[in-house]
C-alpha cells in the first residue's frame, strides 16, 4: 500500500503568562522595539459602516476574571466582505487583538458592525465576529463566536441552527449595554460556559 | 487568496484541555465538548501582513533592545526552518513572532518573579515574515531555563514561543520551540501535556552544524506545520490552493 505524505500540525502550547512580550510587547512596558502593538486598531477615521465597542471579561471556573489572556478578532467589514477579498474597505484590517486589562481583565476594540458572509452552502450567516483566546493554563487557543442581539438573521443562521443545545446559543449573543456598545464575557466553565467550537 | 476546507484538527496530537498535572488548566479547561463545525469563510480567510511591517532588527533578539553598540549577554543562536502546511507546501507571507526568556531564564514581565537579573540589553520579542518558500530565521540568545510556580519544584525546559498565522484564522497556532538534548524536556508538565511522544518530537529543535556561522553563532532548525486545505478537485469551489 503506499503511504499518504501528509505532514502533521504542529502540537500547540500554552501561550503562557508572558504572551503579551511576544504579542502586545507595547502593551507589556516593551515600548523600543516595535512602533505599535500589531492589531491594535482595526479602524481608521475612513473606515465605514456603523462604529461599534466591542468589550468583555473572560471567566475561569470560579467566577475569577483570566488578567493574562489575549484574544483576537477576526470579522468582514461592513459589506460582508473579508479584508484582502477584491472590493474590501481597504482602511479595514477585520483583525485585532486585545489583552484584558492587567486589574480588571477587561478588553476591548473600537471596530465596524460586519456585514453577513456565507455559509458553506451558500446560504448567508448573520453577522458575527469570530475570536481566538489564550492564556496561560489555556493550552489550545479556544475558537468561539460572537454574534449581535436582536439581529433578524439568528433564527436562520446556519451555523447557530447546527447547535445542538439551542439553550447554549445565548452564549455567543452580545448584551449591547450602551448603543453601539457590545459586551461579550467569556464563561471557560460552569453553567454559562461559552459554547467553543472545534472548526 | 484561497478559499476551501481546512483539514480537520487532529486533537489527538494537541494537549487536552483539561491537564491537572499543569495545575491552571484545571480551571480555565472548556468542560462541555466542543462543537464540530466545518469550516467557513470565516475560518479559511484570515488578516494579511506585509513584510513593510517589519523593522530592520525585528528578527534580531540580540540588537533589537540593546542600547546602541550593545548586545544580549548569552549562547548566540540562529534558528532558522520552514513553515509549511500538511499538504507540505511551504506558507509564504507567515507572520512568526517569538517572546522567550533571557540567558539567565527571566522575562522581562511585570509578573516575573524569578531571582535571575534581567539583561539590560535583552526585551525578548522578535518576528519576522516567511518568504516565497515559506523559510524563515532570526537570531537569539539561547533563553535558560526557568522554575515556576505549579510543583514544588518544576523547571521549563529552554523554550522559544511561537505564534504563527497562515493564511486563515482558522490556521491560528501558538506553540514552543524546545531544544534537542534538553534533560528537562520529558520532565515539563507542560510538555506533557501532549500525550503522543511522536507529536513532542516535533517541537524539538535540532542542532544544525551545516547552518551554524563559524566563530559566532550556533543554529537550530525548527519547522512549523500549520492545518492544510483540501485540495481536491469535487468541491463546489474550485480554486487553487
Ligand atoms: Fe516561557
Amino acid at each position: 500500500m503506499q503511504r499518504l505524505t501528509h505532514l502533521h500540525e504542529s502540537p500547540s502550547q500554552t501561550a503562557g503568562p508572558y504572551v503579551h512580550i511576544g504579542c502586545v510587547p507595547n502593551f507589556a512596558g516593551i515600548t523600543d522595539v516595535y512602533e505599535a502593538d500589531l492589531g491594535a486598531a482595526m479602524v481608521t477615521d475612513n473606515t465605514k459602516g456603523e462604529r461599534i465597542t466591542v468589550t468583555g471579561t473572560v471567566f475561569d471556573g470560579t467566577g475569577t476574571p483570566l488578567r493574562d489572556a489575549m484574544m483576537e478578532l477576526w470579522q468582514a467589514d461592513a459589506q460582508g466582505l473579508y479584508p484582502g477579498r477584491d472590493g474590501a474597505d481597504p482602511t479595514f484590517t477585520g483583525w485585532g487583538r486585545t489583552a484584558g486589562d492587567a486589574e480588571t481583565g477587561q478588553w476591548s476594540m473600537e471596530t465596524v458592525r460586519p456585514g453577513p458572509v456565507p455559509f458553506t452552502d451558500g446560504r448567508m450567516m448573520a453577522p458575527h465576529i469570530s475570536i481566538w483566546l489564550v492564556a496561560r493554563g489555556i493550552n489550545i487557543g479556544l475558537q468561539t463566536r460572537m454574534y449581535f442581539p436582536g439581529d433578524p438573521m439568528l433564527g436562520d443562521d446556519p451555523w447557530l441552527t447546527r447547535i445542538e443545545h439551542q439553550n447554549r446559543v445565548p452564549t455567543l449573543i452580545a448584551q449591547e449595554t450602551t448603543p453601539g456598545t457590545f459586551k461579550f464575557d467569556i464563561h471557560l466553565q460552569g453553567p454559562d460556559e461559552t459554547i467553543f467550537f472545534d472548526v | 487568496m484561497s478559499d476551501g476546507p481546512l483539514f480537520h484538527r487532529n486533537r489527538d496530537r494537541h494537549p487536552k484541555a483539561l491537564t491537572p498535572d499543569y495545575k491552571t488548566s484545571v480551571v480555565r479547561s472548556p468542560q462541555k465538548a466542543l462543537l464540530s463545525m466545518p469550516t467557513t469563510l470565516s475560518e479559511e480567510a484570515g488578516p494579511v501582513f506585509g513584510h513593510d511591517i517589519i523593522g530592520a532588527h525585528d528578527n534580531d533578539l540580540i540588537v533589537n533592545y540593546a542600547a546602541a553598540g550593545e548586545m544580549a549577554i548569552g549562547q548566540r543562536i540562529i534558528v532558522h526552518g520552514r513553515v509549511l502546511d500538511e499538504n507540505g507546501r511551504g506558507v509564504p507571507n507567515a507572520l512568526i513572532e517569538v517572546w522567550q526568556a533571557n540567558a539567565g531564564g527571566r522575562y522581562r514581565h511585570a509578573k516575573e518573579g524569578y531571582i535571575a537579573p534581567l539583561d539590560p540589553n535583552f526585551g525578548g520579542c522578535g518576528r519576522t515574515i516567511t518568504d516565497d518558500q515559506g523559510g524563515y530565521s532570526f537570531r537569539t540568545i539561547k533563553p535558560g531555563a526557568y522554575p515556576w510556580p505549579n510543583g514544588v519544584n518544576d523547571w521549563r525546559p529552554a523554550h522559544i514561543h511561537f505564534s504563527v498565522f497562515g493564511h486563515s484564522f482558522g490556521q491560528r497556532l501558538i506553540t514552543q520551540m524546545y531544544f534537542e538534548g534538553d534533560p528537562l524536556i520529558p520532565l515539563c508538565p507542560i510538555v506533557r501535556t501532549i500525550t503522543d511522544a511522536e507529536a513532542v518530537s516535533q517541537l524539538v529543535a535540532p542542532l544544525d552544524m551545516n547552518n551554524t556561522v563559524p566563530m559566532d553563532a550556533r543554529a537550530y532548525h525548527f519547522d512549523i506545520v500549520l492545518r492544510g486545505r483540501r485540495s481536491t478537485m469535487f468541491e463546489n469551489r474550485i480554486e487553487g490552493n
